[in-house]
């Protein structure tokens, strides 16, 4: 080989960066993930940027219309709900827990399905069939349904809600590492690893994870819109977080009762709900474009 | 598909049944709190009478004998008293199923209805404004939560219109004898055409709201096989043949490209069963759903374990159908 061909060789990182500019290419997908960004602010800066305490009632402000609406104050832009609490404040803190449940949930899930999708694909055999059965069992439930089961046996709360879906959440990503990593480990470079000494441990981490990497991203970020909108049911439901912590699900529940009235108690925390669930999708759909086309339409 | 494989696949569904029905029975056995003292609630009785109404239950036994008789038990649909309805939970269960069905069946013809065409002709008329306007359609299905939805839709039609009914199976003015439990199938053999219009009124927006999120696949899934189909070489020489494009269309290429929508289809009819839960509670529609969520609130358990096996079960043999389905339908693939 001459060094003029060396000279030639693209830099390792080269593909991923390529991936990376075509995403930021995607202005639809970048606007996604500027919509995302602001939740985030919203979930970090929440005391900073909420208008009035949440949980703060007031039997004068209830069902205040919203601002522009006549009746409205412009103190409480989105109006106030049953118990004359700022709706916009209550949103602002009930995207932590919508946000901080899908994080959570998708990377434990992801952390869990990644090791047991390696095991299941590089050493097949015995430990392929174990892991196999529990995903089909898994698989055999309703997602909801799965975790309404979870939530009654464990009562509600934070914790019980991320381990009521995390339980079945890690299946999707295990499946997907455990397919990839059977075409993975009969490749070339990965027969070299082996020849060269290299132990299971590092066959699997270091040759076969980064190259399989792509696609967990992928599914991971469309799962968390999902998760989010199954936190939401659960709390829609009475079985996720508990009141008078806000979480939009519940606020959506407790508007139920003034829908004759005053539509705004739901629609504001649904519309936050379907903003940031949107915004997932698209940024994930973009994100799969970019960086796993096979699977692009 | 040969018999054999057929079997092989039936045999392979056992392992799993029986694993879904552990985790039904553990989830409940182990759950906090006594059945005997839920269900003994504020009555008086000596310590002689618990251990009796103990030992009834059954929960003197270790652990893995009672998962052998709840099997048992639940192969013959006997899922034991619900604590709160003081009958047989087999009964109580079949009382709510006809509506739960009726209401997934309906949703599945209106995502069915909705989905084909809007497929078809976003494939057709690629790029247009149809085309686009679909695909923010179904991006819009996928992410709206079902309960949203529903509230919006009776904020709508039911509030601000007025030309819908808010909740429930049908108006008390139109109530019938019940026959098979399907309110549909029952007014219609009554020969009772303003009681089926009712309940045909108050199953719509449920029935809408249950299928949005499988009209936004299906729609997506019929769009990009319809494309696929198009590209192929039999319908490029179809159209040379001069035949009207029309007939192209419909007669060739339509029928290739339902076979995958044909399949999701049968999968997603299984998650019907979980947006149930959640569109019952949102109508007051007395299905299966809407009595689980009660009976959580109510520590029913019994009843909770029967019906997360009656779905886990019924998922379990909808994927397995969904799979045979594709395999007949298209012989390239082999289970």
């Amino acid at each position: 080989m001459t060094d003029a061909t060396l000279t030639h060789t693209p830099p390792a990182d080269s593909l991923f960066r390529r991936n990376l500019r075509d995403f930021r290419r995607n202005r639809l997908a970048m606007a996604s993930v500027i919509v995302m960004l602001i939740f985030v602010i919203m979930t970090v800066a929440a005391p900073l940027i909420a208008p009035h305490d949440p949980n703060q009632t007031d039997l004068f402000r209830r069902l205040q219309p919203p601002a522009w609406i006549d009746g409205g104050d412009w103190r409480f832009v989105l109006g106030c709900d049953g118990l004359g609490r700022d709706i916009l404040s209550r949103i602002i803190y009930g995207a932590r827990i919508s946000i901080f449940i899908g994080v959570v949930v998708i990377v434990l899930a992801t952390g869990v399905g990644i090791l047991a999708g390696l095991a299941a694909g590089y050493f097949r055999g015995w430990v392929d069939v174990v892991i196999g059965r529990v995903v089909d069992i898994l698989l055999g439930f309703p997602y909801l349904i799965f975790a309404i089961g979870l939530m009654a046996m464990m009562g509600p709360g934070l914790v019980n809600i991320v381990l009521a879906l995390a339980y079945k959440e890690w299946v999707i990503p295990c499946r997907v590492v455990r397919g990839e990593t059977l075409a993975v480990r009969e490749l070339e470079y990965v027969e070299a690893a082996r020849a060269l000494g290299a132990g299971s441990g590092h066959i699997m981490w270091r040759e076969i994870l980064p190259n399989i990497m792509s696609p967990v991203i992928v599914v991971s970020t469309i799962r968390m819109a999902n998760v989010i909108i199954l936190e939401a049911s659960l709390s829609f439901l009475g079985l996720g977080v508990q009141p008078p912590t806000a979480s939009w699900g519940s606020m959506v529940s407790d508007g139920r009762a003034f829908i004759l009235e005053a539509w705004w108690v739901s629609t504001f925390p649904g519309l936050a709900i379907v903003l940031l669930v949107l915004a997932i999708n698209v940024a994930s759909q973009g994100l799969r474009d970019a960086f796993d086309p096979r699977f692009s339409e | 598909m040969s018999l054999s494989r057929l079997l092989e696949r039936l045999l392979q569904l056992i392992p799993v049944l029986l694993g879904v029905s552990a985790i039904a029975f553990l989830m409940m056995a182990l759950t906090p709190g006594d059945p005997v003292q839920i269900m003994i609630g504020d009555q008086s009785i000596t310590p002689e009478q618990e251990a009796e109404l103990r030992r009834g239950l059954g929960l003197d036994r270790p652990l893995l004998e009672r998962f052998f008789i709840f099997l048992g038990n639940a192969l013959q649909f006997d899922f034991g008293t619900s604590f709160y309805h003081r009958r047989p939970v087999s009964d109580v269960i079949a009382e709510r199923l006809p509506a739960t069905i009726e209401l997934s069946l309906v949703a599945l013809i209106v995502a069915l209805v909705t989905a084909i065409p809007l497929g078809v002709l976003a494939a057709i008329r690629k790029n247009s404004i149809l085309d686009r306007l679909a695909t923010v359609g179904s991006l819009l299905g996928v992410s709206l939560p079902g309960f949203w939805f529903g509230i919006l839709l009776i904020m709508l039609f039911a509030v601000h219109l007025q030309i819908l009914p808010v909740s429930g199976r049908i108006g008390y003015s139109s109530e019938v004898s019940t026959i098979t439990g399907f309110l549909l199938f029952d007014t219609l053999l009554h020969g009772d055409l303003p009681a089926f219009g009712d309940a045909l009124r108050h199953i719509l927006l449920p029935a809408i709201t249950l299928g949005l999120p499988m009209t936004a696949i299906l729609m997506r899934v019929t769009r990009t096989s319809m494309l696929e189909v198009l590209r192929q070489d039999y319908v490029t020489f179809a159209d040379a043949k001069g035949l009207p494009r029309r007939r192209v269309l419909f007669r060739h290429a339509l029928k290739n490209a339902l076979i995958p929508t044909v399949s999701v289809a049968a999968i997603e009819t299984g998650s019907l069963l979980g947006g149930n839960m959640i569109v019952e509670a949102v109508f007051g529609w007395p299905g299966l759903g809407r009595l689980v969520v009660e009976s959580i609130f109510l520590r029913n358990y019994p009843l909770v374990q029967a019906a997360v096996l009656l779905y886990a079960v019924t998922y379990v043999l909808l994927n397995f159908i969904a799979d045979i389905l594709y395999t007949v339908l298209n012989p390239r693939v082999k289970l």
